[in-house]
C-alpha cells in the first residue's frame, strides 16, 4: 500500500524527471517543431506521436490516423491552459530524441517505431512506479480512446448506435 | 416533426438572458440578489427570491445550451457541458470528476437519480456537529416541495438489461436492493442523460426553475467567470462581485470585464467553484475548501451471453444500500451499489488495458454490463477528504489523496460487484485496474481481485459528486457558513450548494441540495423582504 510519504517522494522523483525533460528538450527537438495549419495545439511531431501510437493503443489497424489527430487535438484546445502546458511538456519530452530513448524507451523515431517497441513503452508507463509516468500513460490513453470512440466511424465495429426513434426529429 | 425547445423560445420570446461571449463592452449590472451558479443550488434559490419579487440576477461560467443543442453525441456534449470536458482530475490525476459546466450546472448532465438525504447521514450531522435542526423530520417538507416542483416519482418502466443484472445480483446473493426515484416527466427511456436531455423531459434546472426565475424577471448572464467578490469598506459585508466575460469557445477570454452590485450574494458555483471563489477573493478563513469528499467510485465490466446495450435505457434505475449497512457509519467506509450508462467514448477512456485486450472488450460493448461502486467518504476519522486549493493561474484544483481506509472499500467493493456479476450470469468480469484482466469465473475473479496493488492511477476511481468544502457548522470556528448557508463572517453572503455538506451524502446528491436549497432560500427571501 502506498503512504503519502512515498507519494510525495515519487512525486518529487517525477518532477525530477520532468525538469530533466524540460531540460532536454528544449535545445535538440527530435522532429520539426513548426505548426500544422489546421491543428490548434499539436505541432507536427506531436501528431506523429499520436499517428505512432494510436493503432498500438487501440489495438486496431487501418485506423483513420488523421480523425484521430484532429480528435486530439480537438480534445486538448478544450481544455484548461494549466493543463494544456502539462501536456506540452509530455508532448516536448516524448518528441525529444534523448527523452523518446532514454524515458520512454523507444529506440527509432516515432514515425519508424515497431509496434512491439511501442507497447513495451505504453506497458512500462502504465505499470511504472512513478506516478508521474503512469498520469503521462494515462493522458494518452484517455487523449485517443475519447478521440476515436468520439468519432462516429467508430461505432459499426462496437454493434453501437444513437436511438434511431429519436435521431431524425433532431435539428 | 421537431422536438420543442421551451427555453429557446423563451429566450427568444425577451427573457432578461445575457451572453458574455457576445458582449463588447464591460458590463456594470446591480441587483437585490446575485447568484453566482446556476446549478441544484442556485436554480433553486432563483427561483423563490425571483417569485418573491426580489430583482435576482445568476451568472453562469459555462454557456447557455438548450435541448436544440443535445444530440446525444458525446463528443460534442463533453466540451460544451462538462467542466474540464468531462475530464477533470483530482491533483495526482487518480481520480477524474463528472461535473456540469453549463446553465442547469451538474443537473442538466445527471442521470436523474434522486434520493433524499440519508436519515443516518442528518442525524450522524446532529450528533457530530450539532447541527440538530437539520433532522429527517425537520427536512422532509423541503424534500416534499422539491420533489413536487421536479416531478420526482417512482419509475414506472422496467429496469434496463444493465438495471436488471444489479437487480439479479443482488437477488442472488440476497442483498437489500431498491428502485431508484428520477426527476422526469414523459421520459422517452433513451438512456442520454449524461449528454443533456433533448427531449426536456428530465426536470433539471435548466428546464425548470431557471425559466420560472427569468418568467419572474430575474436576469441571467452567462459564459462569465466570477473572479473574486468584492468586500465592502467595513469588512463585515460585501458589495457584490466582478469578472471576466469568455469568449464563444467557452473558455478564452474575451477580453471584457463585468462587475455587478448586489444586496446580497448566493455563492453556489459547486463544491471546487465556491470555495475556489472564496479562496480567490481572500476570504479563505481556516476552512474554506477544507473536507471536500467526492464518493470516490470503482467500477466492475462483465460480458454477458445476451445484449445488454447499457447505452439504451433510463441509466439508473436500481441501487443497493446492502452494504452501507453492514459496518458502524464510521467504521469501515460503507459503498452503494448503482449501474452507469455505457456510450462509447466514456468506456473507451475509462476501461483499464490497452491494444488487442482491451480493443476485444470494446468489441463487445452490447454485452457489456458495468456495475459500479459509490465509497461514502468523511465519516471514518482517517477519511478527511480533499482539499481546494489555486493554482498559479487562479484555476482551481482539488488535492484529493487516495489512502488506506479508502483502499480498503476499493477491494470490498471489487468484490462484491464481481461476485454479484457472476451471481446474474456473467460470463467473464473485469474490474478497472491496469493489473486485472477478464476472469472467468467468480474464484478466479476474487484470486485477482486479493492481488492487485492498490495504488494511484492502476485502480480506475472517478466520481460525479463534489460536496464540501464550505461546510455548515453550529460554531462559526468549526465551518464556514450556519445550517441556512449564511457565511458566519459577512453578513450578506449565503453559500447554497453541495459545498455545505459537512460529510459525503452517502447517496446521489441532488435532491439533497434541492432540499437544502429551498430551506435556505426560502429562509433569505423572508429575510430580505422583511
Amino acid at each position: 500500500m502506498i503512504t503519502r510519504r512515498q507519494l510525495i517522494k515519487t512525486g518529487m522523483a517525477g518532477s525530477v524527471v520532468l525538469l530533466a525533460a524540460g531540460f532536454l528538450a528544449s535545445p535538440q527537438p527530435d522532429l520539426p517543431a513548426a505548426s500544422q495549419g489546421h491543428l490548434v495545439f499539436l505541432q507536427t511531431g506531436d501528431a506523429q506521436i499520436i499517428r505512432s501510437l494510436a493503432p498500438v493503443m487501440l489495438g486496431m489497424a487501418g485506423l483513420a490516423l488523421e480523425d484521430i489527430v484532429r480528435g486530439v487535438d480537438v480534445a486538448i484546445a478544450n481544455l484548461l491552459p494549466a493543463v494544456q502546458q502539462e501536456l506540452r511538456q509530455l508532448f516536448d519530452l516524448l518528441g525529444n530524441r534523448w527523452g523518446r530513448r532514454w524515458l520512454a524507451g523507444v529506440h527509432s523515431p516515432w514515425a519508424q517505431a515497431a509496434a512491439h517497441d511501442l507497447a513495451a513503452f505504453l506497458q512500462r508507463w502504465q505499470q511504472s512506479p512513478l506516478l508521474l509516468l503512469r498520469s503521462g500513460y494515462q493522458a494518452l490513453h484517455a487523449l485517443i480512446n475519447a478521440a476515436w470512440f468520439g468519432n462516429p466511424a467508430s461505432w459499426t465495429a462496437l454493434g453501437y448506435q444513437q436511438p434511431q426513434q429519436i435521431m431524425g426529429l433532431l435539428p | 416533426m421537431s422536438l420543442p425547445d421551451p427555453v429557446a423560445e423563451g429566450v427568444a420570446s425577451g427573457w432578461r438572458v445575457l451572453d458574455g461571449a457576445a458582449q463588447t463592452q464591460d458590463l456594470q449590472l446591480s441587483c437585490d440578489v446575485l447568484i453566482i451558479g446556476t446549478g441544484a443550488g442556485g436554480g433553486m434559490t432563483a427561483e423563490v427570491l425571483a417569485e418573491a419579487g426580489l430583482d435576482v440576477l445568476m451568472v453562469e461560467e459555462g454557456a447557455l445550451r438548450t435541448s436544440r443543442d443535445f444530440r446525444l453525441l458525446e463528443a460534442k456534449a463533453y466540451p460544451e457541458l462538462y467542466q474540464e470536458s468531462a475530464s477533470r482530475k483530482t491533483a495526482d490525476k487518480a481520480i477524474n470528476i463528472l461535473q456540469g459546466r453549463t446553465v442547469g450546472g451538474s443537473t442538466t448532465v445527471n442521470w436523474t437519480s434522486a434520493f433524499r438525504t440519508p436519515a443516518e447521514t442528518l442525524n450522524w450531522w446532529g450528533e457530530r456537529y450539532g447541527l440538530k435542526s437539520l433532522n429527517p423530520q425537520t427536512m422532509a417538507p423541503w424534500f416534499d416541495l422539491a420533489e413536487a416542483r421536479l416531478g420526482i416519482a417512482d419509475w414506472q418502466t422496467d429496469p434496463n438489461p444493465n438495471n436488471s443484472v444489479l437487480e439479479r445480483g443482488c437477488q442472488a446473493l440476497g442483498l437489500k436492493h431498491g428502485r431508484i426515484r428520477r426527476n422526469v416527466r414523459g421520459c422517452w427511456n433513451l438512456g442520454y442523460c449524461g449528454m443533456g436531455c433533448a427531449t426536456n423531459a428530465k426536470q433539471s434546472m435548466l428546464v425548470t426553475t431557471i425559466p420560472g426565475a427569468l418568467q419572474h424577471k430575474a436576469g441571467l448572464l452567462t459564459r462569465a467567470r466570477v473572479e473574486r467578490l468584492l468586500p465592502a469598506a467595513d469588512g463585515k459585508s460585501l458589495q457584490g462581485a466582478e469578472g471576466c466575460l469568455l469568449a464563444a469557445d467557452g473558455h478564452s477570454l474575451n477580453g471584457q470585464q463585468f462587475s455587478i452590485k448586489a444586496r446580497h450574494v448566493v455563492l453556489a458555483a459547486g463544491a471546487i467553484g465556491s470555495p475556489a471563489i472564496l479562496l480567490r477573493s481572500q476570504l479563505g478563513g481556516a476552512q474554506v475548501g477544507k473536507r471536500t469528499f467526492l464518493h470516490p467510485v470503482v467500477v466492475s465490466g462483465a460480458v454477458m451471453p445476451q445484449r445488454i446495450e447499457a447505452y439504451n435505457g433510463a441509466p439508473q434505475t436500481v441501487y443497493s444500500d446492502h452494504f452501507m449497512h453492514t459496518q458502524p457509519l464510521d467504521g469501515p467506509l460503507g459503498y452503494k451499489l448503482e449501474v452507469p450508462p455505457v456510450h462509447p467514448l466514456l468506456m473507451g477512456v475509462t476501461l483499464s488495458g490497452f491494444g488487442a485486450g482491451s480493443a476485444g472488450l470494446m468489441q463487445q460493448l452490447p454485452h457489456l454490463q458495468v456495475v459500479l461502486a459509490l465509497l461514502r467518504d468523511g465519516f471514518h476519522p482517517d477519511s478527511q477528504g480533499g482539499q481546494v486549493r489555486l493554482r498559479q493561474d487562479g484555476s482551481p484544483e482539488l488535492d484529493y489523496p487516495l489512502n488506506d481506509v479508502l483502499w480498503d472499500g476499493v477491494r470490498r467493493s471489487w468484490l462484491t460487484m464481481a461476485e454479484l456479476q457472476f451471481a446474474a450470469g456473467a460470463r467473464q468480469v473485469q474490474v478497472l485496474h491496469e493489473q486485472a484482466d477478464l476472469q472467468s469465473s467468480w474464484k478466479a475473479a476474487r484470486a485477482q481481485i486479493m492481488q492487485l496493488p492498490l495504488k494511484p492511477l492502476l485502480a480506475r476511481v472517478v466520481s460525479a459528486h463534489v460536496m464540501g468544502g464550505a461546510a455548515m457548522s453550529s460554531q462559526p470556528e468549526e465551518g464556514v457558513v450556519d445550517e441556512y448557508g449564511r457565511h458566519w463572517q459577512l453578513r450578506n453572503l449565503s453559500v447554497i450548494d453541495g459545498s455545505v455538506f459537512p460529510t459525503s451524502i452517502g447517496a446521489n446528491p441532488q435532491l439533497s441540495i434541492y432540499g437544502f436549497a429551498l430551506r435556505a432560500a426560502h429562509h433569505l427571501r423572508d429575510a430580505l423582504n422583511s
